[in-house]
């Protein structure tokens, strides 16, 4: 049993179609067990307030914003190194997922920013930086939809996935190098294991990341399984005409 | 690879090559400025870096889609790939051959024009430095957007909206070295930065254009 | 038993507003085009077995 066999995009449908009802189903209820929790059953912070409800959707949606990116280089890299079809439509699947989260953690963010800071927005370097990777996830999606041949298409958003990662980086660098930032650093950092909040906000808060992984997951599957689909509706047409 | 450079230049200096039309809009950008944002010299003098530094970097925008699209529909670039020059070193020739038509003449008015915004005096040589190690960066960048979107019908709205993201970095340390450059803070690190990303990018950015070539005349 | 949000009510609400109907959004398109390709799929193949047959 190698994980290559479900490159194949017959055995990828056969195996996740059953598969999503349950994750979606599973990721639901993250999501609504973790919200609820932390909407009603949490207490407020003794500086912000309520506004610290907003951190269940804020930080997951951040977090999955990132790693939406993330799993599109690889599924790029993937699709340039193996030729797998459905390495590149996972890739252009999760795209449209990605720029979500983007926009709720902008959205989410400039409303939690109006009180806390005084203003919507601030050229601070996290917003600036999810900000530009908002324009990433445009670029890339316009580019899967003004190329015809797919193929071609799947090749070149790869190539623009790889570059525009190295500049993303760039970018993150740059911006802070430019202006120094009002948000606070991470609350959650993987790496040390050190957390700056509190049990009591921390576990909703973590049911709602795996709500929130959860979701991009079942989602990917389902966007994924639908352009292959496309994608064969295209070649019978093409074959019977 | 002299012989492509020189065919470049003089088909970019020939009428309707467009050579003149980058300057003229830099040129115009940096004239509209003032009247949208008011004659006050203080004003002008603060935001003047970073005015120059997107207009170079628009004027720079407007003439990318011609770097491949006429070699393109005039069928010399499928002759280009067959020829034994590598496709590498063609992206390489064409992104020089983008910067000595538009980087260059750019950064040589760009002190001229520094006038016009009430520039720091002490921020000319800054502007200069900034402009000549960041405008190749981005010749070589709009390259590389230049060959993804070199297949696509009326691609330069859909290049400007991939290569733009990818000029924020180069346009943060440009616009930052003049900045603190003309407040003497020392804007010698963000011009460093400025001359690393231009040589990353002729270090690597051939590669990936020239990747992007083979794919779109496959 | 609904919570106190003291003074930022609005901008709790709006954010959890904002954020579920983008998140409701995103899953009723996917599902919606998926049904949609699964239908035309179906029919394309069902026009395939057909000429086939023929």
């Amino acid at each position: 049993m190698s994980i290559w066999e479900y490159a194949n995009p017959k055995k990828f449908i056969a195996t996740t179609t059953p598969l999503v009802p349950w994750v979606m189903g599973i990721s639901i209820s993250c999501l609504v067990v973790g919200l609820v929790w932390g909407f009603f059953f949490t207490p407020d912070d003794f500086r912000q307030g309520s506004t610290v409800k907003i951190i269940y959707l804020h930080v997951p949606a951040a977090l999955m914003a990132i790693n939406a990116w993330f799993m599109m280089l690889i599924a790029s890299l993937i699709w340039l190194v193996r030729r797998h079809h459905v390495s590149a439509l996972a890739a252009r699947a999760a795209a449209p997922i990605g720029m979500v989260m983007t926009v709720i953690a902008l959205i989410t963010g400039a409303i939690w920013g109006q009180p806390m800071w005084g203003t919507w927005w601030a050229w601070d370097p996290r917003l600036t930086s999810f900000l530009i990777l908002f324009l990433f996830y445009l670029g890339y999606m316009a580019l899967w939809e003004a190329i015809e041949d797919s193929d071609t298409a799947a090749d070149l958003t790869s190539v623009l996935c790889l570059v525009g990662s190295v500049f993303a980086v760039l970018s993150r660098y740059a911006v802070q190098f430019w202006n120094q930032g009002l948000h606070q650093g991470t609350s959650v950092p993987v790496a040390t294991g050190e957390r700056s909040v509190s049990d009591v906000f921390f576990v909703p808060l973590l049911v709602c990341m795996i709500g929130f992984g959860l979701l991009f997951l079942a989602l990917v599957l389902m966007r994924t399984a639908t352009e292959v689909r496309a994608r064969r509706i295209k070649a019978l047409e093409a074959r019977m005409r | 690879m002299i012989a492509l450079l020189k065919r470049d230049l003089v088909l970019a200096v020939r009428a309707g090559g467009g050579f003149g039309l980058g300057l003229s809009f830099f040129l115009i950008v940096i004239v509209l400025v003032p009247f949208g944002v008011g004659p006050e010299a203080e004003i002008l003098t603060r935001i003047a870096p970073g005015i120059v530094w997107v207009a170079a970097l628009l004027a720079a925008l407007l003439s990318l889609d011609r770097i491949f699209a006429l070699d393109f529909e005039d069928g010399s670039l499928p002759l280009l790939a067959t020829s034994p020059l590598p496709m590498e070193g063609v992206a390489l020739i064409k992104g020089i051959a983008h910067w000595i038509t538009t980087g260059l003449p750019l950064t040589l008015v760009a002190p001229v024009l520094g006038f016009l915004l009430h520039l720091e005096p002490s921020a000319f040589g800054w502007l200069l430095a900034s402009l000549a190690l960041g405008t190749p960066a981005l010749s070589m960048i709009g390259t590389f957007g230049a060959a993804l979107t070199v297949g696509v019908r009326r691609g330069g709205l859909l290049m400007s909206l991939l290569v733009l993201p990818l000029y924020v970095p180069t346009l943060i340390f440009g616009a930052e070295a003049v900045a603190r450059g003309a407040a003497g803070l020392g804007g010698l690190t963000p011009l460093l930065m400025v001359a690393v990303i231009t040589l990353a990018s002729f270090a690597l950015l051939p590669f990936a254009a020239s990747a992007a070539l083979k794919i779109n005349l496959r | 038993m609904f919570p106190d949000l003291g003074e930022y009510g609005t901008e709790v609400l709006t954010a959890y507003g904002v954020s579920i109907g983008l998140l409701v959004a995103i899953i009723a398109l996917s599902m919606r085009r998926s049904r949609k390709m699964r239908a035309q799929l179906d029919a394309v193949e069902a026009r395939k077995d057909a000429a086939r047959g023929e």
